[in-house]
Protein backbone atom coordinates (compact mmCIF):
# COMPACT_ATOMS: atom_id res chain seq x y z
CA UNK A 1 0.00 0.00 0.00
CA UNK A 2 1.10 3.34 -1.13
CA UNK A 3 0.43 6.04 2.05
CA UNK A 4 1.07 9.09 0.39
CA UNK A 5 -1.82 8.17 -2.51
CA UNK A 6 -4.12 6.43 0.28
CA UNK A 7 -4.28 9.75 1.95
CA UNK A 8 -4.77 11.63 -1.14
CA UNK A 9 -7.99 9.48 -2.02
CA UNK A 10 -9.14 9.54 1.31
CA UNK A 11 -8.76 13.79 1.09
CA UNK A 12 -10.44 14.14 -2.30
CA UNK A 13 -13.55 11.65 -1.00
CA UNK A 14 -13.98 14.37 1.59
CA UNK A 15 -13.75 17.09 -0.67
CA UNK A 16 -15.98 15.42 -3.08
CA UNK A 17 -18.16 15.02 -0.01
CA UNK A 18 -18.20 18.52 0.42
CA UNK A 19 -19.75 18.98 -2.89
CA UNK A 20 -23.57 18.10 -2.78
CA UNK A 21 -24.06 20.60 0.07
CA UNK A 22 -22.02 22.68 -1.63
CA UNK A 23 -24.12 22.19 -4.54
CA UNK A 24 -27.00 22.53 -2.84
CA UNK A 25 -26.49 25.97 -1.35
CA UNK A 26 -25.78 26.78 -5.39
CA UNK A 27 -29.12 25.59 -6.20
CA UNK A 28 -30.98 26.99 -2.91
CA UNK A 29 -29.60 30.63 -3.45
CA UNK A 30 -31.10 30.28 -6.98
CA UNK A 31 -34.78 29.66 -6.20
CA UNK A 32 -37.42 31.85 -4.23
CA UNK A 33 -37.29 31.89 -0.24
CA UNK A 34 -40.18 30.09 -0.22
CA UNK A 35 -39.00 26.98 -1.50
CA UNK A 36 -35.66 27.16 -0.42
CA UNK A 37 -35.39 24.55 2.12
CA UNK A 38 -36.84 21.91 -0.17
CA UNK A 39 -34.06 22.30 -2.68
CA UNK A 40 -31.58 22.14 -0.08
CA UNK A 41 -33.15 19.00 0.71
CA UNK A 42 -33.47 17.32 -2.37
CA UNK A 43 -29.52 17.04 -2.41
CA UNK A 44 -28.75 16.69 1.19
CA UNK A 45 -30.73 13.20 1.11
CA UNK A 46 -29.11 11.93 -1.50
CA UNK A 47 -26.21 12.12 1.27
CA UNK A 48 -28.62 9.62 3.20
CA UNK A 49 -29.87 7.40 0.57
CA UNK A 50 -27.22 6.64 -1.68
CA UNK A 51 -24.78 5.85 0.76
CA UNK A 52 -27.46 3.17 1.77
CA UNK A 53 -27.77 1.86 -0.86
CA UNK A 54 -23.87 1.84 -2.40
CA UNK A 55 -23.37 -0.21 0.72
CA UNK A 56 -25.75 -2.68 0.40
CA UNK A 57 -25.51 -3.56 -3.61
CA UNK A 58 -24.13 -0.13 -5.33
CA UNK A 59 -20.54 -0.43 -5.56
CA UNK A 60 -20.85 -4.00 -6.39
CA UNK A 61 -23.09 -3.13 -9.33
CA UNK A 62 -20.58 -0.37 -9.76
CA UNK A 63 -17.62 -1.96 -10.08
CA UNK A 64 -17.58 -5.48 -9.01
CA UNK A 65 -17.09 -8.02 -11.56
CA UNK A 66 -19.48 -7.70 -14.48
CA UNK A 67 -22.04 -10.06 -15.21
CA UNK A 68 -23.25 -9.43 -18.94
CA UNK A 69 -21.33 -7.73 -21.91
CA UNK A 70 -20.14 -4.89 -20.13
CA UNK A 71 -23.10 -3.63 -19.10
CA UNK A 72 -23.53 -3.95 -14.85
CA UNK A 73 -21.19 -5.59 -12.14
CA UNK A 74 -22.72 -8.25 -10.29
CA UNK A 75 -23.45 -8.90 -6.25
CA UNK A 76 -20.52 -9.94 -5.41
CA UNK A 77 -19.32 -7.01 -3.02
CA UNK A 78 -22.69 -6.86 -1.47
CA UNK A 79 -22.43 -4.75 2.13
CA UNK A 80 -19.03 -3.91 0.46
CA UNK A 81 -17.80 -7.37 1.07
CA UNK A 82 -14.51 -8.14 -0.57
CA UNK A 83 -13.45 -4.33 0.00
CA UNK A 84 -11.94 -5.32 3.70
CA UNK A 85 -8.35 -5.37 3.38
CA UNK A 86 -7.97 -5.66 -0.65
CA UNK A 87 -5.92 -3.41 -2.43
CA UNK A 88 -6.59 -1.62 -5.50
CA UNK A 89 -4.22 0.19 -8.37
CA UNK A 90 -0.81 -0.54 -10.18
CA UNK A 91 2.18 -1.76 -8.27
CA UNK A 92 3.72 0.96 -6.41
CA UNK A 93 0.79 3.06 -6.30
CA UNK A 94 -1.82 1.08 -4.28
CA UNK A 95 -4.73 2.07 -2.14
CA UNK A 96 -7.34 0.23 0.01
CA UNK A 97 -10.20 -0.65 -2.05
CA UNK A 98 -12.51 0.76 0.87
CA UNK A 99 -10.79 3.98 -0.02
CA UNK A 100 -11.47 3.94 -3.81
CA UNK A 101 -15.43 2.62 -2.72
CA UNK A 102 -15.63 5.92 -0.37
CA UNK A 103 -14.23 7.88 -2.72
CA UNK A 104 -16.63 6.43 -5.77
CA UNK A 105 -19.67 6.60 -3.13
CA UNK A 106 -19.29 10.64 -3.51
CA UNK A 107 -19.50 10.61 -6.82
CA UNK A 108 -22.99 8.91 -6.91
CA UNK A 109 -24.11 10.67 -4.50
CA UNK A 110 -23.63 14.24 -6.24
CA UNK A 111 -24.63 12.27 -9.70
CA UNK A 112 -28.66 12.57 -8.82
CA UNK A 113 -28.22 15.61 -6.57
CA UNK A 114 -27.83 17.37 -9.36
CA UNK A 115 -30.85 16.22 -11.19
CA UNK A 116 -32.91 18.27 -8.28
CA UNK A 117 -32.46 21.59 -9.82
CA UNK A 118 -34.60 21.27 -12.57
CA UNK A 119 -37.71 20.05 -11.03
CA UNK A 120 -37.34 22.64 -8.18
CA UNK A 121 -39.55 24.53 -6.78
CA UNK A 122 -42.46 21.26 -7.32
CA UNK A 123 -41.25 18.01 -6.46
CA UNK A 124 -42.83 15.78 -3.90
CA UNK A 125 -39.93 15.37 -0.91
CA UNK A 126 -40.99 11.22 -0.91
CA UNK A 127 -41.75 10.91 -4.25
CA UNK A 128 -38.12 12.41 -5.25
CA UNK A 129 -36.39 10.30 -2.60
CA UNK A 130 -38.04 7.10 -4.16
CA UNK A 131 -36.81 8.23 -7.65
CA UNK A 132 -33.07 9.45 -6.17
CA UNK A 133 -33.22 5.52 -4.83
CA UNK A 134 -34.87 3.51 -8.02
CA UNK A 135 -32.57 5.94 -10.37
CA UNK A 136 -29.05 5.44 -8.95
CA UNK A 137 -30.49 1.62 -9.14
CA UNK A 138 -31.08 1.45 -12.70
CA UNK A 139 -29.13 4.12 -14.07
CA UNK A 140 -26.22 5.67 -12.50
CA UNK A 141 -24.79 2.52 -11.08
CA UNK A 142 -24.68 0.54 -14.13
CA UNK A 143 -23.68 3.93 -16.10
CA UNK A 144 -21.01 3.91 -13.60
CA UNK A 145 -19.63 0.17 -14.56
CA UNK A 146 -19.43 1.25 -18.43
CA UNK A 147 -17.55 3.89 -17.97
CA UNK A 148 -15.34 3.98 -14.93
CA UNK A 149 -14.75 -0.07 -14.16
CA UNK A 150 -11.69 -1.15 -16.05
CA UNK A 151 -10.63 -4.67 -17.18
CA UNK A 152 -7.96 -5.64 -14.25
CA UNK A 153 -4.56 -6.16 -15.73
CA UNK A 154 -4.39 -9.74 -14.54
CA UNK A 155 -7.93 -10.27 -15.84
CA UNK A 156 -9.52 -11.44 -12.52
CA UNK A 157 -12.22 -8.74 -13.10
CA UNK A 158 -14.06 -7.65 -15.93
CA UNK A 159 -15.59 -3.89 -16.49
CA UNK A 160 -17.11 -1.97 -18.00
CA UNK A 161 -18.05 -1.59 -22.34
CA UNK A 162 -17.81 1.94 -22.87
CA UNK A 163 -14.13 2.17 -21.17
CA UNK A 164 -12.90 -0.82 -22.19
CA UNK A 165 -14.58 -1.73 -25.11
CA UNK A 166 -15.36 1.41 -27.43
CA UNK A 167 -12.39 3.05 -25.31
CA UNK A 168 -14.12 6.19 -24.46
CA UNK A 169 -12.28 8.59 -22.55
CA UNK A 170 -14.12 9.81 -19.50
CA UNK A 171 -11.36 11.08 -16.50
CA UNK A 172 -13.80 12.30 -13.66
CA UNK A 173 -17.04 11.85 -15.50
CA UNK A 174 -18.34 14.54 -18.10
CA UNK A 175 -20.30 11.40 -19.17
CA UNK A 176 -21.32 9.07 -16.18
CA UNK A 177 -21.88 12.33 -14.30
CA UNK A 178 -22.82 15.00 -16.35
CA UNK A 179 -24.54 13.88 -19.23
CA UNK A 180 -26.52 11.39 -17.17
CA UNK A 181 -27.50 14.01 -14.72
CA UNK A 182 -28.41 16.73 -17.15
CA UNK A 183 -30.61 14.22 -20.09
CA UNK A 184 -32.37 12.85 -16.42
CA UNK A 185 -32.72 16.72 -15.66
CA UNK A 186 -34.90 17.44 -18.95
CA UNK A 187 -36.85 13.88 -18.61
CA UNK A 188 -38.47 14.95 -14.99
CA UNK A 189 -38.56 18.87 -16.35
CA UNK A 190 -40.67 17.02 -18.91
CA UNK A 191 -42.76 14.60 -16.86
CA UNK A 192 -43.33 17.64 -13.75
CA UNK A 193 -44.29 19.97 -16.44
CA UNK A 194 -43.92 24.13 -15.90
CA UNK A 195 -44.00 26.08 -12.20
CA UNK A 196 -47.02 27.64 -12.57
CA UNK A 197 -46.63 30.98 -13.86
CA UNK A 198 -43.54 30.19 -15.37
CA UNK A 199 -41.84 32.01 -18.07
CA UNK A 200 -44.63 35.19 -17.29
CA UNK A 201 -44.26 35.21 -14.03
CA UNK A 202 -40.43 36.49 -12.27
CA UNK A 203 -38.73 33.34 -10.53
CA UNK A 204 -35.52 35.88 -9.34
CA UNK A 205 -32.78 34.15 -6.99
CA UNK A 206 -33.92 35.02 -3.66
CA UNK A 207 -29.95 34.65 -2.40
CA UNK A 208 -27.64 35.53 -4.73
CA UNK A 209 -24.21 35.37 -2.61
CA UNK A 210 -25.64 31.58 -1.53
CA UNK A 211 -25.31 30.95 -5.13
CA UNK A 212 -21.69 32.31 -5.64
CA UNK A 213 -20.79 30.48 -1.91
CA UNK A 214 -22.25 27.16 -3.27
CA UNK A 215 -20.58 27.63 -6.64
CA UNK A 216 -16.71 28.29 -4.79
CA UNK A 217 -16.92 25.68 -2.80
CA UNK A 218 -18.16 23.18 -5.67
CA UNK A 219 -14.86 24.73 -7.01
CA UNK A 220 -12.92 23.41 -4.14
CA UNK A 221 -14.74 20.37 -4.09
CA UNK A 222 -14.19 19.63 -7.65
CA UNK A 223 -9.99 19.01 -6.95
CA UNK A 224 -11.14 15.98 -5.09
CA UNK A 225 -13.32 14.95 -7.95
CA UNK A 226 -11.10 15.52 -10.73
CA UNK A 227 -7.42 15.42 -9.30
CA UNK A 228 -8.22 12.61 -7.12
CA UNK A 229 -9.51 10.73 -9.87
CA UNK A 230 -5.96 9.95 -10.60
CA UNK A 231 -6.27 7.79 -7.48
CA UNK A 232 -2.44 8.69 -6.72
CA UNK A 233 -1.07 11.81 -5.77
CA UNK A 234 1.45 12.01 -9.22
CA UNK A 235 1.81 14.15 -12.15
CA UNK A 236 -1.48 13.12 -13.73
CA UNK A 237 -3.36 14.29 -10.21
CA UNK A 238 -1.25 17.68 -10.98
CA UNK A 239 -2.51 17.85 -14.94
CA UNK A 240 -6.29 17.53 -13.49
CA UNK A 241 -5.48 20.24 -10.89
CA UNK A 242 -4.19 22.28 -13.05
CA UNK A 243 -6.78 21.61 -16.27
CA UNK A 244 -9.35 22.17 -13.40
CA UNK A 245 -8.50 25.64 -12.57
CA UNK A 246 -7.78 26.98 -15.81
CA UNK A 247 -10.96 25.87 -17.42
CA UNK A 248 -13.00 27.07 -15.27
CA UNK A 249 -10.86 30.50 -14.69
CA UNK A 250 -11.45 30.98 -18.86
CA UNK A 251 -15.21 29.43 -18.36
CA UNK A 252 -15.80 32.41 -16.08
CA UNK A 253 -14.49 34.92 -18.61
CA UNK A 254 -16.33 33.23 -21.59
CA UNK A 255 -19.81 33.51 -19.97
CA UNK A 256 -19.17 37.32 -18.33
CA UNK A 257 -17.86 38.33 -21.75
CA UNK A 258 -21.14 36.14 -23.59
CA UNK A 259 -23.38 37.95 -21.19
CA UNK A 260 -21.87 41.71 -21.58
CA UNK A 261 -22.26 41.07 -25.52
CA UNK A 262 -25.73 40.23 -25.10
CA UNK A 263 -27.30 41.26 -22.23
CA UNK A 264 -25.60 44.38 -21.09
CA UNK A 265 -24.08 43.17 -17.42
CA UNK A 266 -21.78 41.28 -16.23
CA UNK A 267 -23.64 39.51 -13.71
CA UNK A 268 -22.71 37.22 -10.88
CA UNK A 269 -25.51 34.54 -11.19
CA UNK A 270 -23.24 34.56 -14.22
CA UNK A 271 -19.70 34.42 -13.00
CA UNK A 272 -21.17 31.66 -10.89
CA UNK A 273 -22.49 29.81 -13.72
CA UNK A 274 -19.74 29.84 -15.89
CA UNK A 275 -17.21 28.29 -13.22
CA UNK A 276 -19.42 25.68 -12.90
CA UNK A 277 -19.57 25.25 -16.79
CA UNK A 278 -15.97 25.33 -16.80
CA UNK A 279 -15.59 22.69 -14.03
CA UNK A 280 -18.28 20.57 -15.72
CA UNK A 281 -16.49 20.75 -19.21
CA UNK A 282 -13.17 19.99 -18.13
CA UNK A 283 -14.19 17.17 -15.44
CA UNK A 284 -14.20 14.61 -18.47
CA UNK A 285 -10.78 15.66 -20.14
CA UNK A 286 -8.60 16.96 -16.90
CA UNK A 287 -6.00 14.38 -17.45
CA UNK A 288 -6.18 14.26 -21.08
CA UNK A 289 -5.04 17.52 -22.07
CA UNK A 290 -2.65 20.02 -21.75
CA UNK A 291 -3.11 23.54 -20.11
CA UNK A 292 -3.68 25.57 -23.03
CA UNK A 293 -6.26 22.74 -24.24
CA UNK A 294 -7.52 23.25 -20.93
CA UNK A 295 -8.81 26.65 -21.36
CA UNK A 296 -9.96 26.23 -24.21
CA UNK A 297 -12.40 23.76 -23.33
CA UNK A 298 -13.05 26.03 -20.58
CA UNK A 299 -14.20 29.24 -22.91
CA UNK A 300 -15.90 26.57 -24.98
CA UNK A 301 -18.18 25.54 -22.33
CA UNK A 302 -18.63 29.26 -20.51
CA UNK A 303 -19.93 30.55 -23.84
CA UNK A 304 -21.84 28.11 -25.39
CA UNK A 305 -23.45 27.16 -22.20
CA UNK A 306 -24.57 31.10 -21.71
CA UNK A 307 -25.92 30.37 -24.99
CA UNK A 308 -27.99 27.27 -23.93
CA UNK A 309 -29.58 28.41 -20.80
CA UNK A 310 -32.02 30.52 -23.18
CA UNK A 311 -32.83 27.58 -24.89
CA UNK A 312 -35.84 26.33 -22.21
CA UNK A 313 -37.71 29.46 -23.01
CA UNK A 314 -37.90 29.26 -27.32
CA UNK A 315 -38.78 25.03 -26.39
CA UNK A 316 -40.58 25.77 -23.39
CA UNK A 317 -39.82 23.40 -20.74
CA UNK A 318 -39.10 24.33 -17.58
CA UNK A 319 -35.52 22.87 -16.73
CA UNK A 320 -35.43 25.89 -13.57
CA UNK A 321 -31.67 26.41 -12.53
CA UNK A 322 -30.55 24.66 -15.68
CA UNK A 323 -29.49 21.43 -15.45
CA UNK A 324 -29.65 21.18 -19.36
CA UNK A 325 -28.37 24.18 -20.00
CA UNK A 326 -24.86 23.64 -17.81
CA UNK A 327 -24.58 20.42 -17.24
CA UNK A 328 -26.00 18.49 -20.30
CA UNK A 329 -24.66 20.82 -22.90
CA UNK A 330 -20.83 21.15 -20.73
CA UNK A 331 -21.03 17.41 -20.59
CA UNK A 332 -21.18 16.95 -23.75
CA UNK A 333 -18.84 20.00 -25.08
CA UNK A 334 -15.84 18.35 -22.77
CA UNK A 335 -16.60 14.63 -23.90
CA UNK A 336 -16.43 15.63 -27.30
CA UNK A 337 -13.20 18.14 -27.18
CA UNK A 338 -11.14 15.13 -25.95
CA UNK A 339 -11.34 14.47 -29.08
CA UNK A 340 -10.05 17.59 -30.34
CA UNK A 341 -7.67 18.37 -28.04
CA UNK A 342 -6.84 15.15 -26.25
CA UNK A 343 -2.58 14.52 -26.37
CA UNK A 344 -0.94 11.22 -25.64
CA UNK A 345 2.39 13.84 -24.98
CA UNK A 346 0.61 14.80 -21.35
CA UNK A 347 -0.47 11.13 -20.77
CA UNK A 348 -0.32 8.19 -22.28
CA UNK A 349 -3.28 6.52 -20.86
CA UNK A 350 -4.93 9.26 -23.35
CA UNK A 351 -5.19 9.52 -26.91
CA UNK A 352 -4.21 11.60 -29.90
CA UNK A 353 -7.30 14.03 -30.80
CA UNK A 354 -8.09 16.26 -34.27
CA UNK A 355 -5.43 18.99 -33.81
CA UNK A 356 -3.10 16.25 -32.61
CA UNK A 357 -3.18 14.43 -35.90
CA UNK A 358 -5.04 11.53 -34.25
CA UNK A 359 -7.71 12.19 -36.20
CA UNK A 360 -11.44 11.42 -36.27
CA UNK A 361 -11.19 7.92 -34.59
CA UNK A 362 -11.12 9.55 -30.68
CA UNK A 363 -14.23 11.77 -31.52
CA UNK A 364 -16.04 8.90 -32.85
CA UNK A 365 -15.57 6.76 -29.39
CA UNK A 366 -16.30 9.94 -27.44
CA UNK A 367 -19.59 10.85 -29.64
CA UNK A 368 -20.40 7.33 -28.98
CA UNK A 369 -20.04 7.27 -25.18
CA UNK A 370 -21.55 10.63 -24.53
CA UNK A 371 -24.65 9.35 -26.73
CA UNK A 372 -25.20 6.41 -25.26
CA UNK A 373 -25.49 7.54 -21.62
CA UNK A 374 -27.68 10.48 -23.04
CA UNK A 375 -30.18 7.99 -24.68
CA UNK A 376 -30.16 5.53 -21.79
CA UNK A 377 -30.43 8.10 -18.80
CA UNK A 378 -32.99 9.88 -20.78
CA UNK A 379 -35.22 6.93 -21.51
CA UNK A 380 -35.12 5.49 -18.40
CA UNK A 381 -35.45 8.63 -16.38
CA UNK A 382 -38.64 9.25 -18.61
CA UNK A 383 -40.48 6.01 -17.72
CA UNK A 384 -39.48 6.04 -14.24
CA UNK A 385 -40.28 10.05 -13.51
CA UNK A 386 -43.59 8.91 -15.55
CA UNK A 387 -44.50 5.69 -13.29
CA UNK A 388 -43.89 8.02 -10.39
CA UNK A 389 -46.34 10.77 -11.52
CA UNK A 390 -49.12 8.01 -12.74
CA UNK A 391 -48.86 6.34 -9.31
CA UNK A 392 -48.22 8.33 -6.04
CA UNK A 393 -47.72 11.62 -8.25
CA UNK A 394 -45.06 13.35 -8.23
CA UNK A 395 -45.72 17.16 -8.52
CA UNK A 396 -47.14 19.16 -5.22
CA UNK A 397 -50.80 20.28 -5.27
CA UNK A 398 -51.38 24.23 -6.81
CA UNK A 399 -51.76 25.44 -3.15
CA UNK A 400 -48.23 24.09 -2.02
CA UNK A 401 -47.08 25.24 -5.14
CA UNK A 402 -48.21 29.00 -4.56
CA UNK A 403 -48.00 29.17 -0.47
CA UNK A 404 -44.69 27.57 -0.59
CA UNK A 405 -43.18 23.95 -0.70
CA UNK A 406 -41.30 24.63 2.45
CA UNK A 407 -44.23 25.36 4.70
CA UNK A 408 -46.43 22.76 3.26
CA UNK A 409 -43.92 19.83 2.57
CA UNK A 410 -41.69 20.22 5.56
CA UNK A 411 -43.31 22.82 7.99
CA UNK A 412 -40.08 25.15 7.71
CA UNK A 413 -39.81 28.23 6.68
CA UNK A 414 -36.27 29.15 5.72
CA UNK A 415 -36.23 33.07 6.80
CA UNK A 416 -38.41 34.59 9.93
CA UNK A 417 -38.86 38.11 8.13
CA UNK A 418 -40.23 40.41 10.51
CA UNK A 419 -40.35 39.38 14.41
CA UNK A 420 -43.19 37.70 16.36
CA UNK A 421 -44.39 34.67 13.77
CA UNK A 422 -45.64 31.79 15.81
CA UNK A 423 -45.88 31.31 19.86
CA UNK A 424 -45.12 27.71 20.72
CA UNK A 425 -48.19 25.39 20.81
CA UNK A 426 -46.24 22.39 22.05
CA UNK A 427 -42.75 21.30 23.11
CA UNK A 428 -41.49 17.62 22.51
CA UNK A 429 -42.37 15.47 25.42
CA UNK A 430 -38.76 14.51 26.05
CA UNK A 431 -38.29 19.03 26.80
CA UNK A 432 -39.77 18.42 30.13
CA UNK A 433 -41.88 21.15 31.79
CA UNK A 434 -38.76 23.40 32.64
CA UNK A 435 -38.68 24.03 29.24
CA UNK A 436 -42.94 24.77 28.73
CA UNK A 437 -41.98 27.55 31.51
CA UNK A 438 -38.95 28.93 29.76
CA UNK A 439 -40.82 29.35 26.51
CA UNK A 440 -42.78 32.37 27.74
CA UNK A 441 -46.16 31.24 27.25
CA UNK A 442 -47.93 28.54 29.82
CA UNK B 1 -51.12 70.93 13.67
CA UNK B 2 -50.07 69.61 10.91
CA UNK B 3 -48.62 65.61 9.57
CA UNK B 4 -45.84 66.19 6.59
CA UNK B 5 -45.31 62.86 5.12
CA UNK B 6 -42.46 62.89 2.64
CA UNK B 7 -41.51 59.41 -0.14
CA UNK B 8 -37.62 59.77 -0.33
CA UNK B 9 -34.84 58.13 -2.03
CA UNK B 10 -32.80 55.97 0.92
CA UNK B 11 -29.90 57.67 0.75
CA UNK B 12 -30.89 61.07 1.55
CA UNK B 13 -32.46 60.40 4.92
CA UNK B 14 -29.30 61.46 6.52
CA UNK B 15 -29.37 64.84 4.94
CA UNK B 16 -33.35 65.20 5.77
CA UNK B 17 -32.83 64.26 9.27
CA UNK B 18 -30.01 66.90 9.15
CA UNK B 19 -31.71 70.02 8.17
CA UNK B 20 -34.85 68.72 10.23
CA UNK B 21 -32.68 68.66 13.02
CA UNK B 22 -31.39 72.24 12.60
CA UNK B 23 -34.90 73.54 11.85
CA UNK B 24 -35.45 72.36 15.72
CA UNK B 25 -37.72 69.58 14.38
CA UNK B 26 -37.40 66.79 17.36
CA UNK B 27 -38.97 63.83 16.24
CA UNK B 28 -39.47 61.68 13.44
CA UNK B 29 -41.03 58.67 12.21
CA UNK B 30 -39.41 56.78 9.21
CA UNK B 31 -40.33 53.35 7.57
CA UNK B 32 -39.22 51.16 4.72
CA UNK B 33 -41.79 51.32 1.62
CA UNK B 34 -41.91 49.98 -1.83
CA UNK B 35 -43.64 51.94 -4.75
CA UNK B 36 -43.10 53.74 -7.64
CA UNK B 37 -44.19 56.58 -9.57
CA UNK B 38 -42.79 57.84 -12.71
CA UNK B 39 -39.86 56.25 -12.40
CA UNK B 40 -40.98 52.97 -12.51
CA UNK B 41 -39.21 50.50 -11.80
CA UNK B 42 -36.20 48.69 -13.29
CA UNK B 43 -34.85 45.74 -14.75
CA UNK B 44 -32.99 42.80 -13.50
CA UNK B 45 -31.03 40.44 -15.87
CA UNK B 46 -30.48 36.32 -14.39
CA UNK B 47 -28.87 34.15 -17.00
CA UNK B 48 -30.17 36.23 -19.54
CA UNK B 49 -33.97 36.45 -18.42
CA UNK B 50 -35.09 39.56 -17.82
CA UNK B 51 -37.30 41.00 -15.04
CA UNK B 52 -39.24 44.04 -14.81
CA UNK B 53 -39.19 45.33 -10.81
CA UNK B 54 -41.74 47.28 -10.08
CA UNK B 55 -41.51 48.63 -6.97
CA UNK B 56 -38.76 50.55 -5.63
CA UNK B 57 -37.13 50.72 -1.86
CA UNK B 58 -37.94 54.11 -0.89
CA UNK B 59 -38.12 55.95 2.93
CA UNK B 60 -41.57 57.34 3.89
CA UNK B 61 -40.57 60.09 6.84
CA UNK B 62 -43.79 61.44 8.90
CA UNK B 63 -43.51 64.32 11.03
CA UNK B 64 -45.53 65.78 13.29
CA UNK B 65 -45.65 70.17 12.91
CA UNK B 66 -47.48 73.04 14.30
CA UNK B 67 -49.29 74.87 11.34
CA UNK B 68 -46.56 77.99 11.68
CA UNK B 69 -43.97 75.37 11.09
CA UNK B 70 -45.15 73.99 8.29
CA UNK B 71 -43.72 75.76 5.08
CA UNK B 72 -40.60 75.76 6.81
CA UNK B 73 -40.71 71.93 7.41
CA UNK B 74 -41.51 71.22 3.72
CA UNK B 75 -39.14 73.62 2.11
CA UNK B 76 -36.58 71.74 4.12
CA UNK B 77 -37.27 68.38 3.45
CA UNK B 78 -37.49 69.24 -0.93
CA UNK B 79 -34.12 71.07 -0.32
CA UNK B 80 -32.61 68.38 1.48
CA UNK B 81 -33.85 65.28 -0.86
CA UNK B 82 -34.19 66.73 -4.42
CA UNK B 83 -31.21 65.25 -6.54
CA UNK B 84 -32.53 66.61 -9.43
CA UNK B 85 -33.12 63.44 -10.93
CA UNK B 86 -36.35 61.27 -11.50
CA UNK B 87 -37.17 59.16 -8.79
CA UNK B 88 -37.05 61.84 -5.96
CA UNK B 89 -40.23 61.22 -4.36
CA UNK B 90 -43.00 64.15 -3.15
CA UNK B 91 -43.40 65.56 -0.22
CA UNK B 92 -47.75 66.16 1.27
CA UNK B 93 -49.06 67.81 3.89
CA UNK B 94 -52.33 66.52 5.70
CA UNK B 95 -54.14 68.17 8.58
CA UNK B 96 -53.99 66.27 11.98
CA UNK B 97 -57.17 66.92 14.60
CA UNK B 98 -55.50 65.60 17.73
CA UNK B 99 -52.41 64.69 19.15
CA UNK B 100 -51.76 63.10 22.56
CA UNK B 101 -48.19 62.75 24.38
CA UNK B 102 -48.44 59.44 25.62
CA UNK B 103 -46.09 59.75 29.05
CA UNK B 104 -47.97 62.54 29.79
CA UNK B 105 -51.31 62.99 28.36
CA UNK B 106 -50.60 66.75 27.00
CA UNK B 107 -52.57 67.16 24.36
CA UNK B 108 -52.42 69.58 21.06
CA UNK B 109 -49.66 71.43 20.15
CA UNK B 110 -47.76 70.94 23.41
CA UNK B 111 -48.09 67.36 22.63
CA UNK B 112 -45.81 67.76 19.22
Amino acid sequence: MNTGDTAWVLVSAALVMLMTPALAFFYGGMVRAKSVLNMLMLNFIALGVVTVLWLLYGYGLAFGNDVVAGLVGGLDNVGLAGTLGALTGPAGHQVPVLAFAMFQLMFAVITPALISGAIADRAKFWSWVIFLAVWVSLVYFPVAHWVFAFDAPDGSTVGGWLANRIRTLDFAGGTAVHINAGAAGLALALVLGRRRGWPKEPMRPHNVPLVLLGASLLWFGWYGFNAGSALAANDTAALAFANTTVATAAAVLGWLVTEQIRDGRPTTLGAASGAVAGLVAITPACAFVAPLGGAAIGLCAGVLCALAVGLKYRLGFDDSLDVVGVHLVGGIVGTLLIGVFGTTAVNSAGADGLLYGGGFVQLGRQALGAAAVLGYSFVLSLALGWIINKTIGFRVDTETEVVGIDEREHAETAYEFGGGRGTPRSVPASAGAAAVLEGGRP
Amino acid sequence: MKLVTAIIKPFVLDDVKASLERLGVLGMTVSEVQGFGRQKGHTEVYRGAEYAVDFVPKLRVEVLVDEVEVDGVVDAVVEAARTGKIGDGKVWVTPVDMVVRVRTGERGSDAV
